[in-house]
């Protein structure tokens, strides 16, 4: 028989309304309040252990009620963590994905609440654990019990999924690979005949909106300004010492320039994305340190960064090349650095 | 134009000291072979192997595939690579041999050289697992430089399997299709109340494993043109073996495209397919706009109301897959495009490094930096190290155990472009 902990505030807990939301938390033995509604439906799994907490003292001492669930973890060990659900409850949906949350990242175990989909929580927490769709208000328990019981059958008789909408829980937003029963041509076709129809066919992968980047104000006093050089095209010492991916970098480095160019044959691109030879030649091609170095002595600039900051571009995932770019940015700003010029491939 | 294709089935590959067809297993006198590549005096030294679906082998740096195709009438397979002259293709009789490839590797030219496992999971991504490889081991001159090591692999994989594809000229057993391909006027004549589709065929033109050739021009040096699916079959475009393995158009699946496939299946039927328009990826934005421009007025003109474009390549190329598609659905052109994603190792991450809005209709083979643990194989065909420096391998891919850690984007073929693997992903 599988383990589940529940939580739940002091209204479902059925300690009192409002007037008790400061209730510390403390366990009672079995099921309580909601968790009764989900019971018959689970196979093989029963709650154990029901966890009731006052939703202001929740919010006011989220790290004392985690040191709370931490220990009632550690002692019940169990296999599943159902909380709410808190339907469109602010504080107690925060509350609940902040306890699913914590399950998962701390113990791997998995979790699951329910919410509806206007509660704020929902893009907060969404990511971190399974937030089954609900409706508005309370009434809406006898429609998102069986939804629940019936994730958390699946979730720890360890079947596979279907997808979010089958599930009806809000998408991680994470992507999975998956086999299709036809390939990939067959399945364009199939998208193609619908939409000449003008019949409904359904996108593999909805395009996302990018966050526009602003240029910075430009440069008051280029002849005074600390100027950096960094690139995206894979340009590193030879040997390439620090194993920089030849594609998908998982990291960017800064490497110490010595003289006034990427000396050729002390430098070499790795970068997978390109035609390398020419680079190779002199990578100044791909990160112009030299021309800048010139600019310099001319006094058209006041100062090279002596330092190329580089990485490889080739299928870098937006998120990882977002964290890089944060990471350039702030060791430049320590630097006293006042523009960068960042070259691509 | 009409093609007719006679397709031999390649149960077994052997070696022997004569080269023939016996009842659907190949005899292959290595030895004839190796003095034909070594005619190419750049080469230092070939070797030729066979790796069967089923075994515990791996083939690895792998350069292009290649299916054996020779032509009995109407001009030569590959042509415009080794004479002056030459006829157009897609016309008259070539044979096919189906089930195997010749397939290409040997030291690494590049980065942008893959993966074929014989055996355990890879034989769900890739197509090449399950076909037969005649495996050709070649090493160039010291003296060689890489533009010129890729243009020896390449060429001598193009002429192994024309000579391999010859041999099916004796052969009696071969299944027929006949590819018929009208003119403009005829196709609207034909089926005037189908839908008029076009296909898009994007293909890499960007320097060094990174171009495709066209009756053996480089594509750095095309516009986008109108091309027939029976030139593509004869073997008029091949590959420059380019790109990341993943996602790399092999001749082979030049050969095999799976969206000209798909299209002539319904053409007739539900479309009207009115042709093709071969798109070259460039590096530079001017390009990129000049080559939209070319192609979008090529797709108006054969008066398409519906367009699959398939893609090579991910990044830069996926700017070119977007402002086509853009364009195309402003001229009121209902566009699906095929397309991978870097969606990041945990799949967390944006999927695309660019995107339109009127791309609303995309087919996806799949998060290409997801990972997979590649078992130990018994036998490694070519240079196992060299995953080390691979598109979708790093220093820490191979473990002390012989399993292979890599990102999808290492494995040839797998996350087809055009759509001829079973991959996608969802979002959970």
């Amino acid at each position: 028989m599988k383990k589940i902990l529940f939580y739940t505030n002091q209204f479902f807990g059925q300690i009192g309304g409002e007037e008790f939301a400061y209730t510390e938390p403390f366990f009672k033995e079995g099921k309580v309040g909601p968790s009764n509604a989900m019971a018959p439906q689970l196979k093989d799994a029963e709650f154990v252990r029901t966890i009731i907490c006052g939703d202001n003292y929740f919010a006011e001492n989220i790290d004392k009620c985690l040191e709370f669930i931490k220990a009632q973890v550690e002692e019940v060990k169990p296999d599943l963590v159902i909380a709410g659900p808190a339907f469109n409850a602010g504080r107690f949906g925060i509350a609940c994905s902040e306890v699913c949350k914590f399950v998962q990242q701390t113990y791997g175990i998995p979790s699951i609440t329910g919410l509806y989909w206007e509660n704020p929580a929902v893009e907060m927490y969404k990511q971190y654990c399974y937030i089954v769709e609900t409706d508005k208000s309370a009434a809406g328990i006898r429609k998102a019990a069986p939804l629940i019981a019936g994730l958390a059958n699946k979730i720890l008789a360890g079947e596979k999924l279907g997808t979010p909408k089958q599930e009806h829980y809000y998408p991680k937003g994470q992507r999975v690979n998956v086999f299709h029963e036809k390939d990939g041509a067959t399945r364009a076709v199939e998208m193609l005949l619908k939409k000449l129809k003008g019949e409904p066919y359904e996108t593999e992968l909805e395009i996302s909106v990018y966050e526009k980047v602003t240029p910075a104000e430009p440069i008051k006093d280029l002849k005074t300004a600390k100027i950096a050089l960094c690139t995206t095209g894979g340009i590193v010492p030879i040997g390439n010492p620090d194993h920089m991916y030849a594609a998908t970098a998982k990291f960017w480095k800064k490497y110490p320039v010595e003289g006034d160019c990427l000396e050729p044959g002390k430098w070499e691109s790795v970068h997978a994305g390109y035609d390398p030879v020419y680079a190779n030649e002199s990578c100044d091609r791909v990160a112009p340190y030299k021309v800048l170095k010139q600019l310099e002595k001319e006094g058209y600039i006041g100062e090279l960064y002596p330092f190329l900051l580089t990485t490889t571009g080739n299928s870098t995932s937006v998120a990882d090349a977002t964290k890089f770019g944060q990471e350039m940015a702030d060791d430049l700003r320590r630097a006293g650095v006042q523009a960068a010029i960042l070259t691509s491939t | 134009m009409n093609l007719e294709l006679r397709k031999v089935q390649i149960k077994d590959i052997v070696f022997d000291t004569e080269s023939k067809i016996i009842d659907g297993v190949l005899h292959v006198d290595p030895k004839k072979l190796e003095e034909l590549v070594m005619e190419d005096r750049k080469v230092k030294s070939v070797s030729f192997d066979i790796a069967r679906p089923g075994e515990s082998v791996r083939i690895v740096p792998v350069k292009d595939v290649i299916e054996p195709r020779a032509k009995l009438e109407g001009g030569d397979v590959f042509p415009g690579l080794f004479k002056e002259d030459m006829q157009e293709a897609g016309n008259g009789i070539t044979y096919c041999l189906k089930g195997m490839a010749v397939t290409s590797t040997g030291p690494i030219v590049g980065f942008q050289e893959g993966v074929i496992d014989m055996s355990g999971p890879c034989v769900d991504y890739t197509i090449y697992s399950s076909i037969l490889h005649l495996c050709m081991i070649i090493e160039k001159q010291d003296y060689v430089d890489p533009h010129d090591h890729e243009e020896v692999v390449r060429l001598a994989g193009i002429k192994v399997a024309k000579a391999i594809g010859e041999l099916g000229f004796d052969c009696e057993e071969y299944e027929t299709e006949n590819i018929e391909w009208k003119t403009i006027g005829e196709k609207y004549q034909e089926f005037p109340d189908l839908p008029k589709v076009v296909y898009v065929y994007n293909c890499m033109a960007q320097g060094l494993l990174h171009d495709t050739y066209f009756y053996g021009r480089d594509a750095k040096a095309l516009v986008p043109l109108m091309i027939t699916p029976n030139e593509v079959m004869d073997g008029a475009l091949i590959s420059g073996n380019c790109v990341s393995p993943g996602s790399k158009t092999t001749t082979y699946m030049h050969q095999n495209n799976a969206v000209i496939r798909e299209l002539m299946k319904i053409h007739g039927k539900e479309i009207n397919f009115m042709g093709i328009v071969l798109n070259p990826l460039m590096t530079t934005l001017k390009e990129k706009f000049r080559d939209r421009m070319l192609t979008v007025r090529q797709v108006k003109m054969l008066g398409a109301e519906g367009v699959i474009i398939s893609q090579e390549g991910f990044g830069n190329p996926t700017t070119d897959l977007m402002i086509v598609c853009q364009e195309l659905e402003n001229n009121g052109i209902k566009t699906v495009i095929i397309t991978n994603e870097d969606a990041g190792v945990d799949g967390m991450s944006e999927s695309l490094p660019d995107s339109v809005q009127e791309a609303n209709a995309i087919v996806t083979t799949g998060n290409s930096n997801a990972t997979v643990m590649l078992p130990a194989m018994d036998k490694t065909i070519g240079i196992l190290k060299e995953v080390e420096r691979v598109c979708g391998g790093n220093v820490t891919s191979i473990q002390e155990d012989g399993r292979l850690l890599l990102e999808i984007h290492g494995i040839m073929g797998g996350h087809n472009l055009q759509g001829n693997t079973r991959l996608g992903a969802v979002t959970i």
